[in-house]
């Protein structure tokens, strides 16, 4: 074998060990779990299995039909439906799925951040509710000319929810205190508080509303535009992810800010041995998280006109941890997790609708981070080379690519 | 017991860390394995140890093949080890360390910690290691957690103890103290295999010596072969063992600190009252036992530790920086080598290029607004990675997958290439291989010759005699006396005990 040959080889074995091999194939592991659960929660499967021995090809059959036509609504649901009259129709799905993965990722990068940092921010709930009240407070009770109004709700959002996220690194700075401990509880006193401001007229509540809490909807001057016209429900969020998903490369992998997050992220001590202040680094990286789940709070709270309820975090500062980790924190991969994500939330009512629970779905998501988080395991099963280190990858990437990425 | 290595080779991918070492050591015997750093010295002994497994090749103890699938064997076979990295946990004492896996136990399997006590107590006693057995490791100085480590290799009644570069932190007197144990343990049976890359350690209480380069067995000899003979079997190639430097040009005091204290970790007061200064052109040394306040001392420097409040004032360049913030004292002109490069001065997860502008990222040369100027950080790295001899396959390679030596040259090559008065160098060669020793001692000669005030803050007698133009020793937080250059080993061994010269 040739010199250059052991070069190919050996970048093809980085490839193969690399986190986005891995990455993928804890995704198709992901929905074989998924299938697995669709299969044997279904009728004609499990009576088919019944005479097995004597016809076996009714259960595989049984099978296959199950599992065809639940990632086919599925499919149907996120992306593309081949069954509508339009090409309009048809491409619908696919903005349902961008919209709803856009908080997915603003938000996803936020816990991104963290985990670049060392940190752990459990808070993203709590953090997204402050920046819906903020968002919220500006978009009712405030009279501004449009779009001003927009850009001022969801600064407010994004500030909103940094405040709350600059008070867990303060106090883990100055107190010591785990930022998973501040953040969790500060969950519960964020959503406690949402529903209580809703309450009161005085406050945030929907001032013809009787009991229930809810706010006014968005004054119109505040929503978020339309992206596609009116047929679509997709909208700006969209484009303050992807401007989020540029921030955070930017902030993260070119700028001396996000040098210093990382490498206290690596090394405190090495770091405060460099003239850092950790504590400092601590607040700043949570300011920052928070500020990126403030854009998904700003996109739930300005995104349609009918008034945000307790509920309308919907979940994302949960989901978004998952988002992140299925990401490996960088910004191609929260990106690509968000938007997968979206589409399982986007395509979940079409698999209800023949028959198929939603939560497969849910078991899907959660098997691809468990096959996320131990490498070993997706290393056995695929037989894929131990992690290498020799850059051969770079090295050849160097080559043609001339300097690389580096300017 | 007799201890024979037969054909042992040990892969790790396409490394080959050992190849094929054969090595016997006679019942009785104290055997020096001489080698410099990544040689494979730990790696062997690892593979003894059973905390690696041979790919090829036998172990035999008395003549018979063992097979030991990890360090329980190894101990119960009566082998005995004192790593170079402690093998402690910190948050229990030492009586607990040392009782570790060894447990005695009283009624249905209670746990007899007072047994411990006595043994460790014992054991420190009969040695003069001098260690509280309740204290806390991770309260203790480096040097102390050493002593740990040895009273629980000898708490099990080893038959062939392995000492991975032991006397790191030791004092002349109690290398000396020692090699006295080394031999009483010889006389009563005990094989011991002494890891070292100390010629004169070696030379003084070895009866054979083995020197492994690159894996390989490339000789043996007798204790009486001279040092230049072992130094170049070890290096492949004659070395200098002294370093020529010019008359020194002493200029304006640029560290003046007075009077300071400073407490460690678990508030007791390491350093007390010192005062000192270092002037333009000089190399101030700063020797003494691990654990006398060194460390302390510099870190209050560096504004990573506080100083007493009252106690007295840090000066740098005229500036008052007694109660200043890293950054300050960094960008006020002072470049630091940390003690513990992989825990103070390098990030393993980034490059070299990145850690090379690790303390630079706030406004230097490397950035620009708040974006990082990629392509002089890629120009500047290039140009150290050559200048200062970094073996790396590139500069994109993390620093963590380089070799100790080269890591040190990492941190010395940041330092160094920036523009300040001051640098202090807190054991800038510890671990480091013999050539790279030269090297960085070369580099630390030139920057003072160019007019830079140095503090050398070394445990090594040999480095501190070569380089110092005056030597301050600490003892028990203070300083014991500043001497000259010429001041004999025995004399600055006396001072490193706490008798004032």
């Amino acid at each position: 074998m040739t010199e250059k040959d052991d070069r190919f080889s050996q970048a093809l074995k980085e490839i193969l060990s690399g986190s986005p091999t891995r990455t993928l194939l804890a995704v198709f592991l992901g929905f074989v779990v998924g299938a697995i659960f669709m299969i044997i929660s279904n009728k004609e499967f499990l009576s088919a299995m019944g005479y097995v021995f004597s016809r076996p090809s009714d259960a595989f059959a049984a099978a296959w039909n199950v599992v065809s036509s639940g990632y086919g609504a599925l499919f149907k649901g996120a992306i593309y439906n081949f069954e509508a009259e339009t090409f309009e129709r048809a491409i619908r799905p696919l903005t349902e799925t961008l919209r709803l993965g856009a908080p997915l990722i603003a938000a996803g990068l936020g816990i991104g951040l963290t985990f670049r940092v060392g940190l752990f921010n459990i808070g993203g709930t709590g953090q997204l509710v402050f920046g819906i009240i903020f968002a919220t407070w500006v978009a009712t009770r405030i009279e501004l000319p449009f779009v001003i109004h927009m850009v001022v709700a969801l600064l407010a959002g994004i500030l909103g929810a940094s405040l709350l996220g600059a008070l867990v690194g303060f106090l883990k700075a100055r107190t010591g205190a785990h930022e998973v401990i501040l953040t969790i509880m500060l969950n519960y006193i964020a959503l406690s508080f949402f529903t209580f401001l809703m309450r009161d007229p005085n406050l945030l509540q929907e001032q013809r509303a009787s009991g229930n809490p809810k706010a006014d909807p968005a004054a119109e001057t505040a929503l978020l535009p339309n992206l596609l016209g009116d047929s679509y429900s997709l909208h700006f969020g969209l484009i303050l992810a992807l401007a989020s998903v540029v921030v955070y490369w930017w902030l993260m992998e070119r700028s001396t800010i996000g040098f210093r997050l990382r490498m206290v992220g690596h090394n405190p001590d090495a770091a405060r041995t460099a003239g850092i202040s950790v504590g400092k680094t601590y607040i700043i990286a949570m300011a920052l998280s928070a500020a990126f789940v403030g854009v998904a709070a700003g996109n739930q709270a300005l995104g349609d006109d009918t008034g945000v309820i307790p509920s309308s975090h919907a979940d994302i500062g949960f989901d978004a941890i998952t988002v992140a980790l299925l990401g490996g924190s960088s910004a191609p991969g929260i990106l690509m997790a968000g938007l997968l994500f979206g589409a399982f939330k986007a395509g979940s009512a079409g698999m209800q609708v023949i028959g198929i629970s939603p939560e497969v779905l849910g078991i899907v998501q959660g098997a691809i981070v468990l096959f996320i988080a131990a490498p070993p395991l997706i290393r056995a099963i695929f037989r894929l080379p131990p992690p290498q280190h020799t850059n051969a990858l770079g090295a050849l990437k160097q080559r043609l690519f001339g300097k690389g990425g580096a300017k | 017991m007799k201890l024979e290595l037969r054909g042992i080779t040990k892969r790790f991918g396409t490394l080959v860390a050992n190849d094929s070492i054969d090595l016997t050591v006679e019942s009785g015997e104290i055997h020096a394995l001489l080698g410099e750093n990544g040689a494979g010295k730990s790696t062997l002994m690892n593979v003894l140890y059973g905390l690696y497994r041979a790919d090829e090749g036998q172990i035999l103890l008395n003549d018979q093949p063992q097979a030991f699938s990890g360090p329980g064997d190894a101990m119960a076979a009566g082998i005995g080890m004192v790593h170079q990295h402690f093998m402690l946990i910190p948050v229990f004492t030492v009586a607990e360390n040392v009782a570790l896996g060894n447990e005695p136990t009283g009624f249905a399997g209670a746990l007899d910690i007072g047994k411990a006590r006595e043994r460790v107590i014992e054991i420190s006693n009969r040695f003069g290691f001098n260690v509280d057995p309740d204290a806390m490791v991770e309260d203790l100085p480096v040097g102390v957690q050493q002593r740990v480590e040895i009273i629980k290799a000898l708490s099990r009644d080893a038959k062939v103890l392995v000492l991975d570069e032991p006397t790191a932190v030791l004092t002349p007197q109690e290398t000396d103290e020692l090699m006295e144990i080394m031999r009483q343990l010889a006389k009563s049976g005990t094989s011991i295999v002494f890891i070292t890359h100390k010629l004169r350690e070696v030379k003084e209480v070895a009866d054979r010596i083995t020197v492994i380069r690159l894996g390989k067995v490339v000789g043996s000899a007798a204790p009486t072969a001279s040092t230049s003979e072992l130094a170049s079997l070890m290096v492949g190639r004659d070395v200098e063992l002294t370093i020529e430097k010019a008359e020194s040009k002493v200029g304006e005091e640029i560290l003046k600190v007075q009077g300071i204290s400073v407490l460690d970790d678990r508030k007791h007061r390491a350093v007390n009252d010192v005062s000192l200064t270092v002037r333009a052109g000089e190399i101030l040394a700063l020797a003494g036992v691990q654990g006398n306040g060194q460390t302390e001392l510099a870190e209050a420097i560096l504004g990573l530790r506080p100083v007493v409040k009252g106690s007295g004032t840090i000066e740098i360049n005229g500036k008052d920086l007694t109660a200043s913030s890293v950054r300050e004292v960094l960008e006020a002109g002072v470049a630091f080598i940390p003690e513990d490069r992989k825990k103070d001065g390098l990030v393993s997860e980034f490059s070299i290029e990145e850690n090379l502008m690790l303390n630079q990222s706030f406004k230097s040369r490397f950035t620009k607004g708040l974006d990082i100027s990629f392509g002089t950080r890629r120009s500047v790295a290039a140009d150290l990675v050559k200048r200062f001899d970094v073996r790396t396959p590139s500069i994109d390679t993390p620093a963590g997958k380089l070799s100790g030596g080269n890591q040190q040259k990492v941190v010395v090559a940041r330092e160094l290439s920036r523009d300040v008065g001051l640098l202090i160098a807190s054991q800038p060669t510890r671990g480091v291989d013999v050539g790279s020793i030269e090297f960085i001692h070369e580099q630390i000669v030139s920057e003072r010759d160019r007019g830079k005030a140095v503090m050398l803050i070394s445990t090594e007698l040999d480095e501190v005699l070569a380089l110092a133009d005056r030597i301050a020793v600490m003892y028990r937080g203070r300083i014991v006396g500043i001497v000259g250059p010429e001041t004999s080993r025995e004399t600055l061994g006396k001072m490193m005990a706490g008798v004032t010269a």
